[in-house]
């Protein structure tokens, strides 16, 4: 035996056992003879391409689903859920991506929400005892929140905390963590893992789903791959690399994961110049070539967004000019910059991007009606056409341009909205995010695109929060810092260290 | 599939009850003269339904539309009179008419450019202009109604058979029907009340979208208010008192959802007969109307609640 952290945890005690689980939705087999052994006190991450179950898998867990075929043992003890507050009821918490969380409320009355101590006159609430104990329940676990604090006013990192919090206050012995980093900044990350590690300290056990590897690798115990509705492989990550989970997940090595670049930039396409908008951002000037793809790096909040939501007229500008083509463009509005031959691919493809409840082609082509010869009067067979024909092109897969887009999985969402610029026949695309919580294979097949596009001359900004990508297909990377454009450099001269040097660091 | 069965699902009760009450009362609800009335009666409410269709799926709301059909039609009367003498004739009568349209016109653009350009809820607006509305109407003349007798056209009249304010519904529900499906504004309705931040980002002029819906409505509300008008020969500054009410649980019964994004013309018109069957069919079977307001409050609970059912079952199929 070892001191080590981490072969301390490795005792017998099993947390969690689910064993032989399938489950099928209609005609398709979500999970097959799944089975899944979680330790006490450990970090367990799930990985996946979207669509392998892993969400599946953790909501039979939580109740949220019924498994065709299986049993869940928890603490050594059967059990079937039903609804998800049975699961609540012998400590199995779910974080879900959007938290959950009553943002008008403070943390403490989040936390105690529908468990509320009782105040001594009837039908009050103790709201004192709520923040006293929501305290108590932080500092035993040394988080760092202020449980009268409003959630709306916090930023996402202490929003997790809270949610962690909440969960605790339940008595949660295993907690499933759905994403939690895909809208945190480097610094709250750095404060989450804290917290996890803090949560496996008392015993806890963290089931982590993410599709960020880096960050499995550096914190979770164990490891489990789902590919198609399948366990691949089960293991300490002690004894895995990154390379190795990638090829559990896919399936095959991804020797090229970014597409070889080798088209040469053109004359200048776009022209930015001292651009300011009230939201945040100062005098940001810069060109793209045609043919060039641009990365835009910097931290969450440094204005990277909102010089898309400038560009694109969303948000109004309170200066500067936009030249595409030598002409320069008056845009208020994003109709006018699609007019215009502009594209933004948006961070939030729910929130900004997709109409959910519509069917796929109606989302392909809203932006190009017009430029379908669709003006006024739209013919659906026609469209039908164009969008089963773009589908086919960008290999969605989905049962047909009518199916609905939630039908989708996030990727085949991402190459919906992909196609819709394709159609709108931008030439100055941004694209905002847009490998965000898309699984690997999916990631490469929208670099790829990238490339292609490039290739046809279109001039594009790709803003991403993960270097390596930006490194692995752009030309030349943007920093941006509070809302200034701090750096504009060539790829190829310069390293991770740099930029990241750049975007953190004030230099006045 | 399931889709399908859900917009069968209005259609279906309807021929339903249709069959039981052909059954019951073979006599009286099964003649041409009874349906016609039936569709006459439906007529008004269809139109404005048809309006409210669209105002729904664009994830809004019109409280207003039965104040609007009451100074609609107040002014359109006030006109006829003011031009035609107590008992306007000929080209009064359709002076008025146009007035009274063109009122309901203003009323919707009036809704959509506060909705749009104020920012307001739908909900919060058209419950002011509400109220607004039938304070005019009742102070147009005191509270008291504008009688013009010959003008019966409208209400009463009939081509090859068919009353013509049922020629008109049907007119409306064919223009409408199609805009809504085929025309590239019926799908910018869609895609606003599906996600309008999503809709604006697709470069879908969303403000001026919803003012076309609005005033559409206004336009439909004034065409109905016309037919109202001539249907009792008078025009009544209590006229669609709560009909907003009727009007909202027609097109929900229809399929339609207050979330936005989803409803049809087809399962609106449904909802509007599947009310006037039940009526027609309570009257004929001795039932009181005050009975009738608890059968229609609890197939409007009854329908939803089916609708719900069958889309979380959609949900679960759909699933990962």
């Amino acid at each position: 035996m070892t001191t080590s952290a981490q072969s301390n945890r490795s005792g017998t005690h099993i947390a969690l056992r689910m064993t032989g689980i399938s489950k099928s939705f209609g005609p398709v087999q979500a999970l097959s003879d799944v089975s899944f052994t979680v330790r006490a006190g450990t970090v367990h991450a799930l990985v996946g391409e979207n669509g392998a179950g892993k969400s599946t898998l953790v909501k039979i867990l939580a109740g949220v689903y019924q498994p065709d075929k299986g049993s869940t043992e928890i603490h050594e003890k059967p059990y079937t859920f039903d609804r998800p507050d049975q699961a609540l009821a012998v400590g199995v918490s779910m974080i879900y991506q959007d938290l959950d969380l009553a943002e008008h409320l403070t943390v403490a009355e989040n936390v105690f929400l529908g468990n509320e101590p009782k105040g001594r006159l009837p039908f009050t609430v103790d709201y004192k005892a709520m923040v006293k104990r929501t305290a108590e329940l932080a500092k035993s676990f040394s988080f760092d929140i202020d449980p009268a604090a409003v959630v709306s006013q916090l930023p996402t990192g202490d929003c997790q905390v809270a949610a962690i919090i909440k969960a605790l206050a339940r008595r949660a012995s295993i907690i499933i963590m759905d994403e939690p980093t895909s809208s945190l900044s480097e610094t709250e990350v750095e404060r989450l893992f804290e917290v996890v590690r803090q949560l496996r300290e008392k015993g806890i056990s963290v089931i982590y789903i993410s599709h960020r590897l880096e960050e499995i690798i550096g914190l979770a115990d164990d490891v489990t791959v789902l590919r198609d509705g399948r366990v691949v492989h089960s293991e300490s990550v002690t004894k895995l690399d990154i390379a190795q989970i990638v090829r559990y997940m896919v399936g095959r090595e991804l020797t090229e994961f970014f597409p070889a670049r080798d088209v040469k930039p053109g004359d200048v396409l776009v022209r930015v110049d001292n651009l300011s908008s009230d939201s945040r951002i100062k005098e940001v000037s810069f060109n793209l070539a045609a043919g060039e793809i641009v990365g835009m790096a910097g931290l969450v909040g440094a204005g990277r967004t909102e010089v898309a939501r400038a560009i694109f007229g969303v948000d109004k500008k309170a200066s500067g000019s936009i030249v595409l083509d030598n002409k320069e463009l008056s845009i208020n509005s994003p109709a006018d910059a699609i007019s215009n031959g502009i594209a933004l691919l948006t961070e939030d493809r729910k929130r900004t991007g997709l109409c959910l409840g519509l069917a796929c082609s109606w989302n392909v082509t809203i932006a190009s009606l017009g430029l379908l010869g669709m003006k006024r009067i739209i013919n659906p067979a026609r469209e039908n056409k164009i969008a089963a024909d773009i589908g086919e092109q960008l290999s969605i897969k989905w049962l047909g341009p009518q199916a609905a887009v939630d039908s989708l999985s996030g990727g085949n969402q991402q190459k919906l909205l992909i196609a819709r610029w394709l159609l709108a026949k931008s030439k100055f695309m941004i694209f905002d995010e847009p490998t965000r919580g898309i699984d690997v294979g999916a990631k490469k097949e929208v670099y790829s695109l990238l490339n292609r596009l490039a290739e046809e001359g279109k001039a594009i900004l790709f803003i991403s929060s993960e270097l390596p990508e930006l490194f692995g297909i752009t030309d030349r990377i943007l920093v941006m810092r509070r809302g200034r454009l701090v750096g504009n450099l060539k790829t190829s001269e310069t390293t991770q260290e740099e930029v990241m040097h750049l975007a953190a660091v004030e230099t006045d | 599939m399931s889709k399908f069965v859900r917009q069968l699902l209005p259609f279906g009760s309807l021929t339903l009850i249709i069959c039981i009450l052909s059954a019951l009362e073979p006599d009286t609800f099964l003649t041409t003269e009874n349906l016609l009335n039936i569709l006459r009666r439906s007529s008004v409410n269809g139109i404005i339904a048809i309006g409210m269709t669209s105002i729904i799926i664009s994830a809004g709301i019109d409280l207003s539309v039965g104040s609007m059909l009451a100074l609609s039609g107040m002014v359109g009367a006030y006109a006829m009179i003011a031009i035609g003498g107590s008992d306007p004739q000929g080209s009064s009568l359709i002076i008025g008419t146009a007035l009274g349209i063109v009122i309901g016109i203003i009323c919707g653009f009036t809704n959509g450019v506060l909705i749009t350009k104020l920012k307001l809820q739908p909900f919060i607006v058209t419950l002011g202009t509400m109220s607004v509305f039938r304070g005019i109407s009742y102070v147009m003349n005191n509270g008291q109604p504008y009688n013009v007798p010959s003008y019966k056209y409208l209400g009463e009249g009939i081509v090859l058979g068919v009353p013509i304010s049922v020629i008109i519904f049907a007119v409306i529900i064919a223009i409408a029907g199609f805009l809504l499906k085929y025309s590239r504004l019926g799908r910018y309705t869609y895609a606003i009340g599906s996600n309008r931040v999503a809709a604006f980002h697709a470069g879908v002029n969303v403000d001026r979208n919803l003012i076309y819906i609005y005033t559409f409505t206004g336009l439909l509300v004034g065409i109905a208010a016309m037919i109202a008008t001539s249907r009792t020969v008078s025009a009544q500054p209590t006229a669609g008192i709560a009909l907003e009410l009727d009007i909202i649980a027609a097109v929900v019964i229809g399929g339609a959802s207050l979330a936005g994004g989803r409803g049809t013309i087809s399962g609106t018109i449904t909802g509007t007969l599947l009310i006037s069957v039940l009526r027609n069919g309570c009257t004929l079977l001795g039932i009181s109307t005050h009975v009738q307001l608890i059968v229609i409050g609890m197939i409007i609970i009854l329908a939803v609640a089916v609708d719900q059912l069958a889309q979380t079952k959609t949900r679960e199929l759909q699933a990962p």
